[in-house]
């Protein structure tokens, strides 16, 4: 038992050389900063509403992605979560909503109705909330389980870690 | 109370007026002119019979038909454990019907919404505007003429 122990090579741990520092890029920097703090806003108007209220609690937790915090308030969000169908009647709160967020800015489109409209193709519902505002990730189902919601989290996230980030003082 | 007896008194003191009285769904209806909707639901609401309860309201369009709209009215008696339907056709030229709205408070929002769907008037609606849809919407998308692909966004739409 204990031979076996010792073939395992040892583990020595790191410790930070003194006024030491480590090499990146400015633009990666700040992407990873904000793909792991995203503020989110949920937009939420109908049943999807229970997938996102599943999501962002205990047993699928999106803190775990710190996307944990949602603000009540579209000026302090970063992402906007449009949970469920968008009428008609409703497409100039959205817009007001989205004009409102300061960026960067990104927007989730969660659930079919949202995507496309889903079932209700009538008078009433908006064919997919991309005739309003550009959406970055769509997330189908009606509804959509947690998991989905989880692995659009994810996927936005590698795009925030790719674009092209957008400060104050960059040069243009 | 049994029903049976309602309904005979019913057609004792409304006569002619009344058209039709059959079963529908497990339910009695009775078929109105439209003239004595209030006299008639008057008369239920009062005891013995004590319809007090206005379920639901609303209306069907049977395009193509003479008479092509017709009002469904969904009575609920608390004391008799009683459920009654009453009907009642309108013409296109001639879309108004009395207003419930000053014996049940319900129906204001009903009427508001069979209005908005329809185009039903109800005479004596205090507050008779949409309640659905938004300014500016023109007909009534619950017709059976109001085009299927018909769109009317409040704000310019990307195409998709």
């Amino acid at each position: 038992m204990g031979k076996i122990i010792d073939d395992f090579p040892r583990w020595e741990p790191r410790r930070p050389i003194e006024g030491g520092f480590i090499t990146t890029k400015f633009n990666e920097l700040l992407g990873w900063a904000r793909k792991y703090s995203l503020f989110h806003y949920p937009f939420v108007t109908a049943c999807c509403g229970m997938e996102y209220m599943s999501a962002a609690c205990a047993h699928f937790d999106i803190d775990r992605f710190g996307a944990g915090w949602t603000r009540f308030s579209p000026r302090q969000a970063d992402m906007l979560l449009v949970v469920g169908t968008v009428t008609q009647k409703l497409a100039p709160v959205l817009r007001t909503v989205y004009n409102q967020m300061t960026n960067p800015k990104w927007v989730i489109a969660f659930g079919a109705c949202a995507v496309s409209g889903g079932i209700y193709d009538n008078y009433a519902v908006v064919q997919g909330i991309d005739r309003i505002i550009p959406v970055d990730v769509y997330i189908p189902g009606c509804p959509p389980r947690p998991e989905t919601v989880l692995d659009a989290l994810i996927k936005l996230q590698e795009k925030i870690q790719k674009q092209e980030q957008e400060w104050r003082w960059k040069k243009k | 109370m049994e029903k049976e007896v309602i309904l005979q008194a019913v057609q004792e003191r409304f006569q002619k007026d009344i058209l039709r009285v059959d079963q529908q769904f497990g339910d009695d209806f009775i078929q109105i002119k439209k003239e004595i909707l209030l006299p008639l639901v008057n008369f239920l609401r009062k005891e013995p019979y004590e319809f007090t309860l206005l379920l639901d309201l609303t209306c069907v369009d049977y395009l193509g038909d003479e008479e092509r709209f017709e009002m469904v009215y969904h009575l609920f008696s608390l004391k008799n454990n009683l459920r009654l339907r009453i009907k009642a056709r309108l013409k296109e030229s001639d879309l108004k019907i009395a207003s419930l709205t000053a014996i049940w408070k319900n129906a204001n929002w009903l009427e508001r919404e069979v209005f908005d769907m329809f185009g039903v008037h109800f005479e004596g609606h205090p507050d008779l505007r949409r309640i659905f849809m938004y300014d500016g919407f023109e007909g009534h998308p619950l017709r059976k003429d109001y085009p299927l692909r018909r769109r009317q966004p409040r704000i310019p739409l990307k195409k998709g």
